[in-house]
């Protein structure tokens, strides 16, 4: 039962991460995601200190005000003058340490340790159940990942145009009256939530290859978004089901098996995808060229 | 917080750290004069696989090794991330966070699995995620300030070649120099700064070391040269209060004080630089718009005294009984009028 149950974790957050790293691999903001997920922590942190318990709903937007900040500051710089990575940089590590302090300068008070931080703890997920009177309904973080896999599904399905509008072609967007500066901040909220609640299983820095990851190798399969956001999500749960039997085999972190499963299936992809992969593009040019000689 | 004069222990990490943020400031002037700021992310990531490995193979903690180890496990990464944008449609972006989160889950990987068998002398390793300075041996620190040492040396002698190649690597090339490989040397460089900071700051925040200083560096100054010199020492100065503050209290690791440190430099720096700082631009604003309203005064003043005439003239005429030249006159005055208000208003 504990591995159906961290399956089940692993696949929502995932599914999660899949949906939202479509459109940010897409608008090229890759990087925006990572520092997102380093920079989400402070908020963490101080709803630690305040309620006093993990995977509330507060937590959540909490979490995702802390991550409307970090993008409006990375805004802010760049427009400042400050080159893009260089002010993504200086952002997401400032407050990163802040949320680290935080918790090591708190650690009686935040039942939170810094590996925890890195690489998550998706093997207790499971002992920390949402009791309804004598009724087990469960792990807490499959609840809060499944109210954010909702949220996430209603925002994108309701305005898939706009997104998709906004991850092609932003100008067109905006000539066509689309809001697109709050699409991008409803986004980035989007991300900070998906972030916050995968961070107990996944830890900040796995987030990012569960965000990046089936994105880009579902990007390298297919031309049409909808089979994109289809096949990554695939990817993702593919991922986290066969991360976690690596990971029982080899006695190791789930998460940091979860993302070198990804990873994996990234590496096919790149190699033998049937319309982007290296190793099918050279040998269609091979049978061209000989194909040419013969003609 | 005096024990510090006295301790010699504590004398060289405090030498120590300040000469890996020193090295840090420096390299990361020129990557992000090349706009590469946040391969140095991608680099630290890299490198927790390469320590590991190095630790299994030999079962030794060694500074030495594990720089060997992070070194190719850097070089691995540079390559796939450019393997990874040449030979596909993925954007820079998205190979980098690729790569930087996949080496890094490797590495985590190989940490659990190092933590989980029987490696005996293992305590420590996770030091690398977040930095102890204060964990340092003093074989370590000889070891990792002189490597900062020649980080140091070398972007000073090849300070010239580097200069061209952040600005104008076409001029460079042109002259004779072999950009190619001066590019490999600079991320060479970046990766032996990365490296041996992470004994300093740890892997999730060296970036910080490398970037931070930089972009603060750039605030005060248009030249290169006072733009190293700098950064080198905003480096300096956040190594510096990373290990002092974090050796006094010991639950805090080296790593967040540090880049805090440096963030702090940061925002002095986004607020009182001159020319590109927050005061200075508002300073400036101010100036701008007084003398604007001086000079509009003047203006003013001008054509009060223009008007006035005018209009005694007009008056003179108008005296001779020429009634129609009234209506040209009346705008003149008016303006006049208007004019005299604003600069009461002044």
């Amino acid at each position: 039962m504990s591995g159906f149950w961290i399956m089940l974790t692993g696949a929502l957050v995932a599914t999660c991460c899949a949906v939202l790293g479509c459109f940010l691999v897409l608008r090229r903001m890759a990087l925006v995601g990572d520092a997102i997920s380093h920079a989400v922590l402070p908020g963490i942190a101080i709803a630690f200190l305040v309620s006093g318990s993990r995977g509330s709903f507060f937590m959540l937007l909490g979490a995702a005000l802390v991550g409307f900040v970090a993008v409006f500051l990375i805004q802010l710089f760049q427009s400042g003058g400050v080159q893009s990575d260089a002010s993504i940089g200086v952002v997401f590590t400032a407050l990163f340490a802040v949320g680290v302090v935080l918790i090591s300068l708190n650690a009686r008070n935040i039942d939170l340790d810094l590996d925890c931080v890195l690489f998550g703890e998706i093997a207790y997920v499971q002992w920390n159940t949402l009791e309804f009177g004598a009724l087990s309904l469960g792990p807490k973080a499959v609840w809060l990942l499944g109210l954010t896999l909702l949220v996430i599904a209603a925002v994108v399905s309701l305005f898939y145009k706009q997104f998709k509008l906004c991850a092609f072609d932003p100008a067109l967007a905006a000539a066509l009256g689309i809001p697109v500066a709050v699409f991008h901040y409803l986004l980035m909220g989007l991300v900070s939530m998906a972030t916050v609640s995968s961070f107990e299983s996944v830890g900040a820095v796995l987030v990012v290859g569960l965000l990046v990851i089936p994105p880009a190798a579902a990007y390298l399969l297919t031309d049409r978004l909808g089979t994109m956001i289809g096949l990554a999500v695939v990817i993702g749960i593919v991922s986290s089901v066969a991360g976690y039997g690596a990971a029982v085999w080899l006695d190791a972190s789930i998460a940091g098996c979860m993302v070198c499963a990804a990873g994996v299936q990234f590496a096919l992809a790149f190699l033998f995808s049937p319309s982007h992969g290296l190793v099918t593009r050279r040998r269609r040019l091979r049978a061209a060229a000989l194909g040419g000689r013969a003609g | 917080m005096l024990n510090l004069l006295t301790d010699p222990n504590l004398r060289w990490i405090l030498l120590g750290s300040m000469l890996l943020g020193l090295s840090g400031g420096v390299i990361g002037t020129f990557s992000y004069l090349r706009k590469q700021s946040l391969i140095g992310d991608t680099l630290a990531h890299a490198a927790l696989p390469g320590i590991c490995i190095a630790f299994m193979l030999t079962g030794v903690k060694s500074v030495g090794l594990f720089l060997v180890g992070a070194l190719l496990a850097g070089a691995a990464a540079t390559l796939s991330v450019t393997l990874i944008t040449r030979y596909s449609r993925i954007k820079p972006d998205a190979a980098m966070g690729i790569v930087l989160s996949l080496f890094f889950a490797v590495g985590i990987v190989l940490l659990t699995r190092i933590q989980h068998s029987s490696y005996g002398n293992q305590s420590g390793l996770d030091k690398f995620l977040f930095g102890q300075a204060a964990s340092m041996t003093s074989s370590d620190l000889y070891t990792l300030g002189g490597v900062a040492l020649l980080l140091v040396i070398a972007c000073g002698l090849l300070y010239k070649e580097f200069k061209l190649l952040c600005f104008d690597p076409g001029y460079g090339r042109g002259l004779g120099f072999p950009m190619g490989l001066l590019e490999q040397l600079l991320l060479g460089l970046t990766t032996v700064a990365v490296v041996v900071g992470i004994q300093a700051v740890g892997v999730v925040l060296v970036a910080a070391l490398l970037i931070t200083p930089a972009v603060s560096a750039r605030y005060w100054t248009d030249r290169l040269g006072v733009m190293t010199v700098l950064a080198g020492l905003f480096g300096a100065l956040s190594g510096a209060a990373g290990a002092w503050i974090s050796s006094g209290v010991s639950q805090l690791p080296t790593g967040p004080i540090s880049v805090l440190a440096a963030t702090a430099c940061f925002v002095a720096s986004v607020l009182f630089g001159p020319r590109r700082g927050l005061a200075a631009k508002l300073l400036g604003r101010r100036s701008a718009r007084r003398r604007w309203l001086a000079e509009s005064a003047g203006v003013a003043a001008r054509a009060n005294i223009q008007a006035a005439m005018q209009a005694t003239a007009q008056a003179a005429v108008l005296t001779d009984g020429q009634a129609n030249v009234h209506d040209n006159a009346h705008p003149n005055v008016h303006s006049a009028a208007h004019a005299n208000e604003r600069g009461a208003s002044v």
